[in-house]
């Protein structure tokens, strides 16, 4: 489960609208009241919370394709199993979400279909492939643990429906992280080559994980009404840090060297990093990853070859439906 | 083409703990029985619950957030209506 930059807002449109209703509004956001679907709010704050619950819908649907990669060549019936229920549980996030991300008054269709035709983002992480196990591994120890930190406070949003969904998925994740932990464990304890493979894994998905936080605090421009609007608890940059602290020990533990050589502890006892190549986060972004015209492929494939199944399934509840109808009359 | 719209369905669980139905959430389905299987894939996937209800979203009659004020304030005067309200002389311990 996976927000990333998507915690931007659409701007603020009080000055179009009823000025007594939005003071009326923010009011009721500063005494952490929680907003529900038919209340009223400003126009940007439905439009940005569509967009950022409907993102993050998304991310967890196209999430499920890296790691559905390895179910059939997963080592063991053991990380089989726990693979297949991780897969199912990124589904079942996504459908919380985009449950929430309805109440909005977009349509579950119409958020579908934006993904499907390239319209609405997802988290730029699934555009990475998995090459080895060891990926595996590496997306529930960093991915999920990312995303547990950008997931926690999103518990406490203002909009009541994203809140309630955030505190199921955050309840399941914790054990996405914990395999993930587990297989790293395992392979950085087994032979030289494992281990080696654990290493490469880090390697390759250490930068992108940390660009899953979102551009740098001096440029990330709409911050200020995600804040005020009690969307946003913690800048991009002050959850990036708390994820580099809470992983530096983690990755001594496993005895593997986290890619940055220039990385430093100061005197408050933060890990720095060295700059991100924000250019590489732009380019994925914009379409150009590894994987993002393979991701958006097998998701249009999957739909497409569903639409029997969806037709079949309406039209015998139609059919039903005309049977009650004919017996009652009767 | 865009894809057809699929009834909303609400969901709502009774847990192991004897307490009543709850509700958890909502989902798409063509009919009762997809409801009813989605709500078991989505909802209780790590034992929540003994028996799921769904109901569709459109037969559910809602009180008017907006009347809130007016509808729940009969409520708010009646402090009588609270054990605390009651004064029992301390000898008389626990009632």
């Amino acid at each position: 489960m996976y927000t990333q930059a998507l915690n931007s807002s659409d701007g603020d449109d009080r000055g179009v609208e009823d000025v007594a209703r939005a003071s009326q509004f923010q009011a009721r956001i500063d005494a952490d009241e929680r907003i529900e679907p038919n209340d009223w709010m400003p126009a940007a704050y439905r439009k940005t919370l569509t967009r950022q619950i409907s993102q993050h819908a998304h991310s967890e649907i196209v999430g499920m394709l890296p790691e559905g990669n390895w179910i059939t060549r997963a080592p063991s019936l053991r990380r089989k199993a726990a693979l297949l229920a991780k897969v199912q549980d990124e589904c079942g996030h996504g459908l919380y979400l985009y449950a929430a991300a309805e109440t909005l008054g977009t349509s579950r269709e119409e958020l579908v279909d934006a993904m499907l035709s390239g319209k609405a983002k997802y988290s730029s992480i699934f555009n990475y492939p998995t090459l080895t196990w060891a990926d595996i591994g590496t997306i529930g120890w960093l991915v999920d643990g990312a995303a547990i930190m950008n997931q926690i406070p999103l518990c406490r949003c203002s909009y009541g429906p994203y809140a309630r969904a955030m505190i199921r998925v955050c309840k399941e994740e914790s054990f996405h992280q914990r395999q993930g932990f587990e297989i790293m464990v395992t392979l950085c304890r087994g032979t030289a080559e494992q281990k080696a493979m654990a290493q490469n894994a880090l390697d390759r998905w250490w930068w992108p994980v940390l660009m899953m936080f979102g551009p740098p605090d001096q440029v990330s421009q709409h911050s200020d009404t995600s804040t005020k609007w009690k969307i946003k608890r913690f800048s991009n940059d002050e959850l990036r840090q708390k994820f580099i602290d809470a992983t530096v020990p983690q990755a001594e533990f496993l005895g593997l060297t986290i890619p940055d050589p220039g990385m430093k502890q100061n005197e408050n006892g933060n890990w720095v990093h060295s700059p991100i190549d924000w250019d590489e986060f732009k380019q994925v972004l914009a379409g150009n990853g590894p994987c993002n015209r393979d991701r958006l492929a097998a998701r249009r494939k999957a739909h497409e070859e569903g639409a029997w199944v969806r037709e079949a399934a309406a039209a015998y509840a139609e059919k039903r439906k005309s049977r009650q109808l004919a017996q009652a009359a009767e | 083409m865009a894809t057809p719209n699929v009834p909303l369905w609400e969901v709502f669980i009774r847990s192991r703990n004897g307490l009543a139905h709850k509700h958890v959430g909502s989902l798409h389905a063509a009919d009762s029985t997809l409801a009813l299987q989605a709500a078991r894939d989505i909802y209780t996937r790590r034992g929540e619950g003994l028996s799921i209800w769904v109901v569709p979203s459109n037969a559910i009659t809602a009180s008017d957030p907006s009347e809130k004020g007016m509808m729940f304030e009969p409520a708010e005067s009646k402090i009588y209506r609270h054990p605390t309200f009651y004064d029992v002389p301390d000898e008389v311990g626990h009632m």
